[in-house]
């Protein structure tokens, strides 16, 4: 009866961190979505080591000297992600010879169906310039974690799956640092302006 | 006795075909418009499809499904962005369109899930999809592939991909 008192207490707790924590999250990435550099949120960003297409090791020390643009999704999804890395592509178009001046960056959530192979492909149809990197599962667990990006493998009923995942890009200035984010639907002109301003200040 | 038994068979076909009939006309009562899907990158095994489906009718229909030579099955899906996380999830129930409403299968929201793309699909290409409903006869439609990435079925018209992508977002 103790036991299972003192258990409940613990998930009353476990829940009320685990809510603070989301909200935090939420919130900080809202609030600092385009918002001026070291807005409080210095966590965004960390150590990871994932795979490149050609099966090459890339760590976040591999971004530094430029920044970066790095975006979360899956070769398994329709609408996000396609339209996410051809708006980007659209945006590396407009930069022109500027856009060299960045990282474009996407990395996959989804370690069981895209190895390196698949993301090699699947990105032959956008700007030849974004960086394709998958890993294992821990490997993009450890990234997804350091970029504060929220996935989750969701099954079907037919024993296929699907991925939610965050659908904004982080932007992140040539010393690793938290510069912004891009959200999913915000217009063209303004994410061309914000990577113009972290070309010219990150 | 064989002729009576010859002559309960008929009755049985007449009383399926009737029903069969009536269907027919219900079919016409539900107008597809502006089908469209968008290209999708190689080796990519899934696609977006969208339309525009009004009820004409005086009963409501569902849209339950759909199937195409081109995927291993077509679904009812539903997209969802909530604090900027994507989320999606079948909709096994279907799409109700009440009569006389719209019902609009468009990104952001509801669509077509293409599942088990056999070959990609290019730009410019038609794909041959049959919708089914709970009441009316299946509708063959023809979904127009407009550029990758696009969010409008009118971005199809430019032929340069890239730059018809940037119509997304509505202040530009």
């Amino acid at each position: 009866m103790r036991g299972r008192r003192i258990g409940l207490i613990a998930a009353a707790i476990l829940a009320v961190v685990l809510t603070v924590v989301g909200f935090t999250i939420v919130t900080g990435s809202k609030s600092t979505g385009g918002g001026p550099r070291g807005s409080g949120v210095a966590t965004v960003g960390g150590p990871f080591t994932l795979t490149g297409v050609d099966g090459q090791a890339v760590t976040e020390k591999d971004l530094l000297g430029k920044p970066s643009a790095i975006f979360f999704g899956f070769t398994y999804c329709p609408e996000v992600c396609p339209t996410t890395l051809s708006e980007l592509s659209a945006l590396a178009d407009q930069l022109g010879s500027d856009a060299d001046k960045l990282n474009l960056v996407f990395i996959s959530v989804d370690a069981e169906r895209d190895g390196p192979e698949e993301m090699k492909q699947y990105l032959t149809a956008f700007d030849s310039r974004i960086i394709g990197l998958t890993g294992t599962p821990e490997q993009i667990d450890a990234a997804a974690k350091a970029f504060k990006i929220y996935y989750t493998k969701v099954p079907l009923d037919d024993g296929d799956y699907t991925m939610d995942h965050t659908a904004s890009v982080i932007l992140m200035d040539a010393y690793g640092k938290f510069f912004g984010t891009m959200a999913y639907e915000e217009a063209m002109s303004v994410m061309l302006a914000k990577l113009k301003r972290l070309i010219g200040e990150g | 006795m064989f002729s009576s038994a010859r002559a309960a068979i008929t009755a049985a076909l007449l009383a399926l075909f009737i029903p069969a009939l009536s269907l027919e006309a219900n079919a016409a009562e539900i107008e597809i418009t502006q089908p469209w899907t968008r290209a999708t990158p190689p080796a990519a095994k899934v696609g977006g499809g969208y339309l525009t489906l009004t009820n004409k009718g005086t009963v409501i229909d569902t849209l339950l499904g759909a199937s195409s030579e081109i995927a291993d099955r077509v679904e009812v899906h539903k997209m969802e962005m909530v604090d900027g996380i994507m989320k999606m999830r079948p909709v096994p129930e279907g799409l109700e369109i009440p009569a006389g409403q719209t019902a609009e299968l468009a990104p952001g929201g509801y669509h077509l899930m293409l599942m088990g793309l056999k070959r990609p699909i290019t730009q410019g290409e038609r794909i041959s999809v049959t919708l089914k409903f709970e009441k009316s006869n299946p509708v063959d439609v023809e979904l127009v592939a407009g550029p990758l990435g696009s969010s409008t079925p009118n971005s199809g018209e430019n032929p340069n991909g890239g730059s018809s992508s940037m119509s997304h977002g509505e202040s530009n």
